[in-house]
């Protein structure tokens, strides 16, 4: 492909970029990213893309945008309130490129749907606030060898990890899901506004390395870091053989039945 | 005796330390909240009981987090 001189100018600062150039940005103009959640983390992770000209970028959510929402979901206004977040994400992604072509799944990511949709991109970003689905995405994406970025936030900490083939994944570190409502949603215990686009830029940021396919992406590692006091962290951590899913034996070889806690689905 | 945890160095006066002591002493007060890696290598569930940290042992806890969105999932 050949970019055209207003595609050249407005992608200038990577094309002159060492490492990504013009080759590079053809890699993410023919990119595909899914983000599953257009909330705290899927907002700056699809802003940052649709800025990059990824070339098709995948949103699913089918919430509608609240006014606590708007602390933190950045992608979406204040007049947006009551309106389906994919088509406020949508609308304002059109807004800030129109070169990028969103695809909005209004509907809820389920053990149906996953496989028919993962497929059709080159990576998933993780921007889901419950258990259920992290693990969801998780089995989806390794029985489909897909790859993904696993990213959480509560309070004032965030910790992210990036998911490739042949490499750890999120079961290797938590083995099942935790009890339902003994972890706090960020609904239940809050979260600090600009900790959604700390964590949320580092994913972004992943998924453009990947798409270029240059540096060390956070495979076999998980970043963590508390805001307060500033402390960034990135522990190693190998393949688990005893990983229920990608270890020496596992017990699960297809998807599980993926429970919401009573209180989430209420929200 | 010191050993690490989370990259930070704590002290302690006996030789050794229970798994759920330190994890107590850490404000750690449920178990079923955190992954514990010890030496790089996890550490099942079940065996918390039954670990303990010895002279420069380097531990890490691995805490579950949400995030940003609440209604991606339907059964
Ligand atoms: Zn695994």
């Amino acid at each position: 492909m050949e970019f055209t001189d207003s595609q050249t100018e407005r992608y200038s600062r990577h094309i002159i970029l060492q490492d990504v150039g013009v080759e590079g940005q053809i890699k993410i103009s023919e990119g595909k990213v899914l983000i599953v959640g257009a909330g705290g983390l899927g907002a700056p992770v699809a802003l940052y893309l649709a800025a990059a000209g990824v070339g098709t970028i995948g949103i699913i959510d089918g919430d509608v945008v609240d006014l606590t929402n708007l602390q933190r979901q950045v992608i979406h206004f204040t007049p947006d309130v009551n309106k389906a977040k994919v088509l406020s994400a949508k609308e304002k992604i059109a807004q800030l490129n129109p070169e990028v072509k969103v695809i909005a799944y209004q509907e809820l990511l389920s053990t149906y749907n996953i496989f028919d949709i993962i497929k059709e991109y080159d990576i998933v970003v993780d921007g889901t606030d419950n258990f259920p689905t992290k693990f969801l995405i998780n089995d989806a994406c390794v029985l489909a060898q897909k790859p993904f970025s696993h990213g959480g936030i509560l309070r004032f900490e965030g910790q992210t990890f990036t998911y490739t083939p042949g490499n750890a994944c999120y079961r290797c570190v938590f083995d099942s899901p935790p009890p339902p409502n003994v972890v706090p949603t960020c609904s239940q215990a809050g979260v600090l506004g600009s900790i959604a686009g700390m964590l949320g830029t580092i994913q972004a940021t992943e998924v453009l390395k990947f798409l270029v396919n240059k540096g060390e992406l956070l495979t076999n590692r998980i970043l963590t870091f508390n805001a307060l006091s500033m402390d960034f962290r990135t522990i190693r951590f190998g393949k688990n053989t005893n990983c229920p899913i990608c270890g020496e034996h596992p017990s699960i070889t297809g998807l599980q039945t993926y429970e919401l806690p009573a209180c989430d689905l209420k929200h | 005796m010191k050993i690490k945890v989370n990259g930070k160095t704590q002290e302690f006066n006996q030789a050794q330390i229970g798994l759920i002591e330190l994890l107590q002493l850490n404000k750690v007060t449920n178990p079923e909240l955190v992954s514990v890696q010890l030496n790089g290598l996890f550490v099942k569930r079940e065996a918390y009981q039954e670990t303990s940290l010895h002279e420069n042992d380097e531990v890490d806890f691995l805490f579950f987090m949400g995030g940003g969105s609440l209604s991606t999932l339907n059964i």
